[in-house]
């Protein structure tokens, strides 16, 4: 690998996957947190259903994912319709699809985990706190998220780990437009398919240099704090 | 004495597998999917004990698996150039190399509520959105697409608007879910999806699309390989593929 080729390589792809990856795991954070409460504190008909439910993007293929994103945002469908109609405004070959496919398939990790966690948090130390006139989202910021926050670090972790390597689904949404939605794990698969290999290697020795950084940097961090 | 009584039983019913079933690999361009699909029992009924399976994939992509060392016996690409890369390289048997079939590209648009596209100067316009068209490494649909529009000098002014497929069969799929506005196939795959996608026009400024075919030079069965090659060129498989749109090459 000469100098040259180091400097003609795109390096584009790289700066879209960890836009995306970071942008789905803020999401997936989100949401995992919020139904990892729900369903570790909340019982009501049909839970566990729901959260098997929630579950499937972890044991389905990426391309059912995908198929399923298509199906319910393409432009043949009722939102995708609306979006296009109204705001002139469509997921499908944008870089935005990538994210919803990489948070769908890393909100399982974020959820189970956070779900975990919850269900580990010493309910009388709440109680505690309620007694001492903590509103309930004051003992949720307060007691909670805090005893929670180990467990729910991890699985974000491992969602973050998830939506960087995204492929399958991602490709079926979004598309492989250079500079637009190619992300790394496309670079790759484009590089092998036109048989340039040199180009494949290098890219899938940057990235997974790049992900063990990055895990082994946020373990760090997060675990002396 | 048992692990050899089970290892005589693997090797007796594996024996007959072995004998009779002569098994043959063509890997051939997406565009002939429907036709040899049809084709392959039709070879299988004209040499009993005989199955074929077919991998069909952009010709690019099969290359590269051929280079890879897939085992292959048969390759059919849909351009000349794909092939020629296959011969510099020694890939294929170049005197069992022949045209079977020819294609002609065109320009595709969703039948319903397409942008109305009536020439490629309208490929510019708002309504245009997307257009998806083959990798050009490793799609020949893409390359063609390319000379048609480096020729009308309009590929750098349409680039941004590209959605590059894997092969001919996905251009199509983008169109026919209406997800890209405008695509290039051949006339055989727009004549697939006839309910859902329209043929806007035939542009010219390439190179004639002919589907060459060949042995594969690591194949273990070329008599089996080269009656496969003849059989394409019979009355009878001709027929298949003029049905699917396919002219003489």
């Amino acid at each position: 690998m000469t100098l040259s080729f180091l400097t003609s390589v795109d390096w584009y792809p790289l700066i879209l996957s960890l836009k995306v990856a970071s942008i789905a795991t803020a999401i997936a954070l989100l949401f995992g947190v919020g139904l990892g409460w729900v369903f570790a504190r909340k019982k009501f008909p049909g839970r566990s259903v729901l959260e098997a439910v929630f579950m499937l993007p972890l044991v389905l293929p990426p391309t059912v994912i995908g198929f399923a994103i298509l199906v319910a945002a393409g432009r043949r469908s009722p939102l995708g319709n609306w979006l296009r109609e109204h705001l002139d405004y469509t997921i499908i070959f944008s870089w935005h699809g990538a994210v919803v496919a990489s948070a769908v398939v890393a909100l399982p990790l974020v959820l189970k985990s956070a779900s975990a966690a919850f269900a580990n948090v010493d309910r009388s130390l709440e109680a505690a706190a309620s007694t001492l006139r903590q509103s309930p989202m004051s003992v949720f910021l307060r007691v909670t998220l805090p005893m929670a926050w180990p467990g729910i670090l991890a699985g974000t972790m491992l969602a973050f780990a998830r939506a960087m390597g995204e492929f399958g689904a991602s490709l079926m949404v979004a598309g492989s437009i250079p500079k637009q939605t190619q992300t790394l794990s496309m670079a790759i698969y484009d590089a092998v398919q036109a048989g340039q290999d040199d180009l494949a290697l290098l890219l899938v020795i940057v990235t997974s240099v790049l992900s063990i950084a990055i895990l082994v940097f946020s373990n760090r961090f997060f675990s002396l704090r | 004495m048992r692990p050899v009584r089970l290892l005589t039983l693997a090797l007796a019913m594996a024996l007959p597998l072995a004998v009779s079933a002569q098994q043959l690999t063509i890997s051939a361009a997406a565009s002939l999917t429907d036709a040899f699909k049809e084709i392959g029992p039709k070879f299988e009924a004209t040499k009993p004990g005989t199955t074929v399976r077919f991998n069909f994939a952009a010709s690019g992509t099969l290359l590269q698996q051929i280079s890879q060392g897939a085992p292959v016996d048969v390759f059919a690409s849909a351009d000349q150039e794909t092939m020629d890369r296959a011969a510099a390289q020694k890939f294929i048997d170049t005197d069992s190399r022949k045209n079977f079939v020819s294609n002609s590209l065109v320009l595709i648009e969703p039948a319903t509520d397409g942008p109305a596209i009536k020439s490629l100067q309208d490929l510019t316009g708002p309504a245009v959105k997307k257009i998806a068209i083959g990798k050009t490494a490793t799609v020949p649909v893409g390359r063609y697409t390319k000379q048609v529009l480096d020729g009308a000098n309009l590929w750098t002014t349409l680039e941004p608007k590209f959605v590059q497929a894997d092969s001919v069969r996905q251009v199509l799929d983008y169109v026919s879910r209406g997800e890209a506005d405008a695509g290039f196939v051949y006339r055989t795959d727009a004549a697939i999806m006839g309910n859902k996608v329209k043929i806007v026009m035939t542009p010219s400024g390439h190179t004639p699309v002919t589907y060459p075919i060949a042995v594969v030079s690591e194949s273990k069965q070329k008599a089996l390989s080269n009656d496969f090659i003849n059989y394409i060129a019979s009355d009878e498989a001709q027929a298949v593929l003029t049905r699917y749109g396919f002219g003489k090459p």
